[in-house]
């Protein structure tokens, strides 16, 4: 089976879950470049050189899908024919709609008040939260099946990822000041 | 894993067989040439023993060009055709190069500044290019035979301009080369096999016109950068520009302006393009000397036969130039905040370039991470020991010792440009490279048949703040109705992290692609066209050069297929393995005669009709690694 028709899952010689072993990711990884990367295959044909580009490409794309939870989990709901719908689908659970209200307040009021430790309040808040959907993520991927549910825990997952990166960029502005 | 190492006998190919190679520092300073002799990377000498070559080249009157110590002494008294720092200029138009005051006369041109010298107007890619042949000819000379190829560095916060545009200067010195990699992270190679080091680093690496930050991760021979951050119009320079201005104000040679001292001084006709260069000689001097003693005078006696002469202490110093270590300082925590990580899991701070050896800069680096740097290697000459030994494996002298990779990233983000000027990124910073990425967009007016593609490089919303690297069209699109149309833009960065961008209607298949390239560089005629006269001047025969080229790559591409053939000839079924073996016939027969032509179409035919021999090899060396690693996993 060629490289390129294998899931990444396959590629790296893991198992296609949700809950994943990093550490063997990431020397699967490393193992999986040191036998396509270009510097390997300088001194090859052309043919080589072009097919080594192509395998490194696809090796750095199937590693970053794999080593971030959400895009993992979007990748196993592809697999199994399910479409997260990050873009087209918004509709969320009442309670989480509402916990995301308190936290924009909270990240205005932070920003305003250019309070370093109001941030790291709120990222302790979400982290805590992001841990409890990739638990609830595992289970309805790798325990039940569920790929309709993980879909949605996934679109929520993409939220708290945003208001992350939100965060982020309220940090950088006070690096810079 | 040892740089040090001697190879142990009949390790390394035969020294007839060994392949020459370099690594080449092209600093905004200073240059370097190194190479790997007998297992050991090696910096090389001039005949009078000197490493660097100061990055300076001089138009000389009568015709001729100097370069190095000999045009360094002519960059006060011929200030305007003695052109220091071009690494400055390198991939920048007119706006950036005219940001600070320098004794040039800029000409404006597509893309890139051009130079007015006595020797006509030249690119910055023309003077880099004096510079790398230089390098060239001592390494040749030093090594006994041409080169096989060069690892050429470049800061790690390069754009995709100012890489492309090194690449081109050193295709017009006559180096073929084998990659562009990224200084720190060539730094890092040569620090991290010396030391045999394991874990979390930082490379700190302030330059003479450029600074960059990468975090990177060593594991068993990986090099993995996790990110990278920098500002590629910092550097030594500015630092003494601070002791100029400061000068010029304190003793009030500079008259009241706007602007700073040194513009006003040199409107003012007061400060001449000779002065200035004096100035920042002696700036640079009373830096060096602060280092090691407490208070240096500067002293400079300018045309008008003012003396300008006072003492600078190091606080002094400290205080003019904070902020400009505040913005390196700055540039690192975010390095550290992209790569998700606290200062206290990085083990060791190492520091590269002439800069670093600031005391400022010591202590700020120091206390930022909250241990000593890591300084036992010489900060001018590890860029290019690491270079040397990533040549050294590129052109195939690889040793038993020689299991390690470099994984790099971009440092800056890839987009193209979308309704109402803003940025639509495709590629974000610190993507691991080589990388490609895919995006589909849409015509947004009935029956629209063309749609301009805009590439930008930078980290900001609008594309104004970003900068432009091409411009192209997709033309021939069927008229569709408005949104109808599937455009998928693809752009890929090779290894050297250099872009290309294509772009295709899926419906309707229409193509166009772009090496992202001639909207600011030279073009390849322009290229061609300079190594043409070049050749030309040193009485070479281009058609014989060519040939020698096809010959060259016809011999490697047959040794390499004979080697894969011995390796892998057991996936091929007979029918592909007689179609392969016609096509070695063929380039082995057209080889041995001279028709360029011949040779050229033959090495296509057979590296076209090996793709798929090729893809399965890959296959199988990635299931050997794989299984190698289990193997490794339960102890065996």
């Amino acid at each position: 089976m060629s490289v390129l028709s294998r899931n990444h899952f396959e590629l790296f010689g893991l198992p296609v879950r949700f809950e994943i072993d990093t550490a063997a990711l990431d020397a699967a990884y490393r193992g999986v470049q040191g036998a396509v990367h270009p510097d390997r295959h300088a001194g090859g044909t052309a043919a080589d050189r072009r097919v080594a580009m192509q395998l490194a490409t696809h090796a750095n794309e199937a590693y970053r899908t794999l080593r971030d939870p959400a895009r993992r989990g979007a990748y196993l709901c592809a697999l199994a024919g399910v479409d997260v719908e990050f873009e087209s689908n918004t509709a969320m659970p009442a309670q989480f709609l509402m916990q995301q209200i308190e936290w924009r307040e909270a990240l205005d009021d932070a920003r305003a008040a250019r309070s370093a430790a109001g941030l790291q309040a709120l990222r302790e808040g979400l982290e805590e939260a992001r841990d409890a959907l990739l638990a609830r993520l595992a289970r309805a991927i790798d325990a039940d099946g569920d790929y309709v549910e993980a879909a949605g825990d996934l679109r929520q997952m993409m939220f708290l990822d945003r208001f992350s990166a939100e965060i982020d960029d309220a940090e950088e502005r006070l690096l810079e000041a | 894993m040892s740089l040090m190492q001697i190879s142990e006998p009949g390790m390394s190919p035969d020294p007839h067989q060994r392949r020459l190679a370099v690594g080449i520092d092209l600093g905004t300073t200073n240059s370097l040439v190194a190479t790997v002799r007998h297992g050991i990377a090696e910096v090389i000498d001039d005949e009078q023993g000197r490493s660097l070559l100061p990055s300076i080249v001089h138009y000389r009157a009568g015709g001729g060009v100097d370069v190095g110590y000999e045009a360094g002494e002519q960059a006060a008294a011929d200030a305007r055709d003695t052109i220091v720092s071009v690494k400055r200029f390198m991939g920048r138009g007119l706006a950036d190069a005219t940001r600070v005051k320098t004794p040039y006369r800029f000409v404006d041109a597509p893309g890139m500044v051009r130079i007015r010298t006595r020797a006509g107007d030249k690119s910055p890619v023309e003077v880099s290019a004096e510079i790398l042949a230089v390098l060239r000819e001592r390494a040749q000379a030093a090594l006994g035979g041409e080169l096989v190829g060069a690892v050429i560095t470049v800061p790690a916060y390069f754009d995709d301009a100012q890489r492309q545009a090194t690449k081109d200067a050193a295709k017009l010195a006559g180096l073929n080369v084998l990659r562009l990699i990224n200084e720190p992270t060539a730094a890092a190679v040569a620090y991290g096999l010396d030391n045999a080091a394991e874990g979390l680093y930082a490379v700190y690496d302030l330059g003479g016109g450029t600074f960059d930050i990468s975090i990177l991760r060593l594991t068993k021979g990986v090099f993995e950068v996790i990110a990278t951050g920098g500002d590629s119009a910092l550097g030594g320079d500015d630092f003494d520009r601070r002791i100029v201005e400061w000068a010029l104000r304190e003793t009030g040679v500079a008259p009241a302006g706007d602007g700073t001292a040194l513009d006003a001084a040199i409107d003012a006709g007061v400060v001449t393009p000779g002065d200035l260069r004096a100035m920042m000689v002696e700036a640079r001097r009373c830096k060096e000397h602060l280092t090691d003693e407490p208070v240096a005078t500067f002293s400079v006696q300018l045309s008008d036969t003012t003396r300008v002469r006072l003492p600078v202490t190091r606080e002094r110093f400290d205080e003019l130039t904070r902020d400009l270590l505040e913005r390196t300082l700055l540039a690192t925590r975010r390095a550290m905040r992209d790569a998700q990580l606290r200062v206290s899991e990085i083990k060791g701070a190492v520091l590269v370039g002439g800069s670093t050896r600031m005391p400022q800069v010591r202590r700020a680096v120091a206390e930022l991470f909250g241990k000593p740097p890591l300084v036992d290697l010489d900060p001018d000459k590890v860029v290019a020991l690491g270079a040397a030994v990533q040549a050294n494996l590129l052109a195939g002298n690889r040793s038993a010792d020689d299991e390690w990779l470099l994984l790099d990233v971009i440092p800056l983000s890839l987009g193209i440009e979308t309704m109402g000027g803003l940025v639509e990124r495709l590629i974000p910073r610190n993507s691991t490279i080589p990388v490609a990425r895919a995006q589909e967009f849409t015509t947004f007016r009935d029956g629209q048949t063309a749609m301009a593609i805009h590439v930008v490089q930078g980290e900001r919303e609008l594309v104004a703040d970003c900068r432009s690297l091409a411009r192209f069209e997709l033309r021939g699109i069927p008229p569709m109705a408005a949104g109808a149309a599937r455009i998928r833009v693809t752009f890929q960065v090779d290894a050297d992290g250099l872009l290309s961008v294509s772009a295709r209607e899926q419906s309707s298949g229409v193509e166009a692609s772009i090496a992202v390239k001639p909207s600011y560089g030279l073009s390849d005629e322009e290229i061609a066209s300079m190594l043409k006269s070049s050749f030309a001047a040193a009485g070479d025969d281009m058609r014989m050069r060519a040939l020698r080229e096809q010959q060259v790559e016809a011999d490697r591409l047959l040794e390499a297929m004979r080697a894969a053939l011995a390796a892998d000839g057991d996936l091929l079924p007979p029918p592909e393995r007689a179609a392969i073996d016609e096509l070695v016939e063929r380039l082995a027969k057209a080889r041995a005669g001279d028709d360029v032509g011949a040779i050229r179409g033959a090495l296509d035919a057979l590296s076209r009709g090996t793709d798929a021999f090729a893809a399965r090899r890959m296959d199988r060396s990635i299931a050997q690694a794989l299984t190698g690693r289990s193997l490794d996993d339960v102890g065996l």
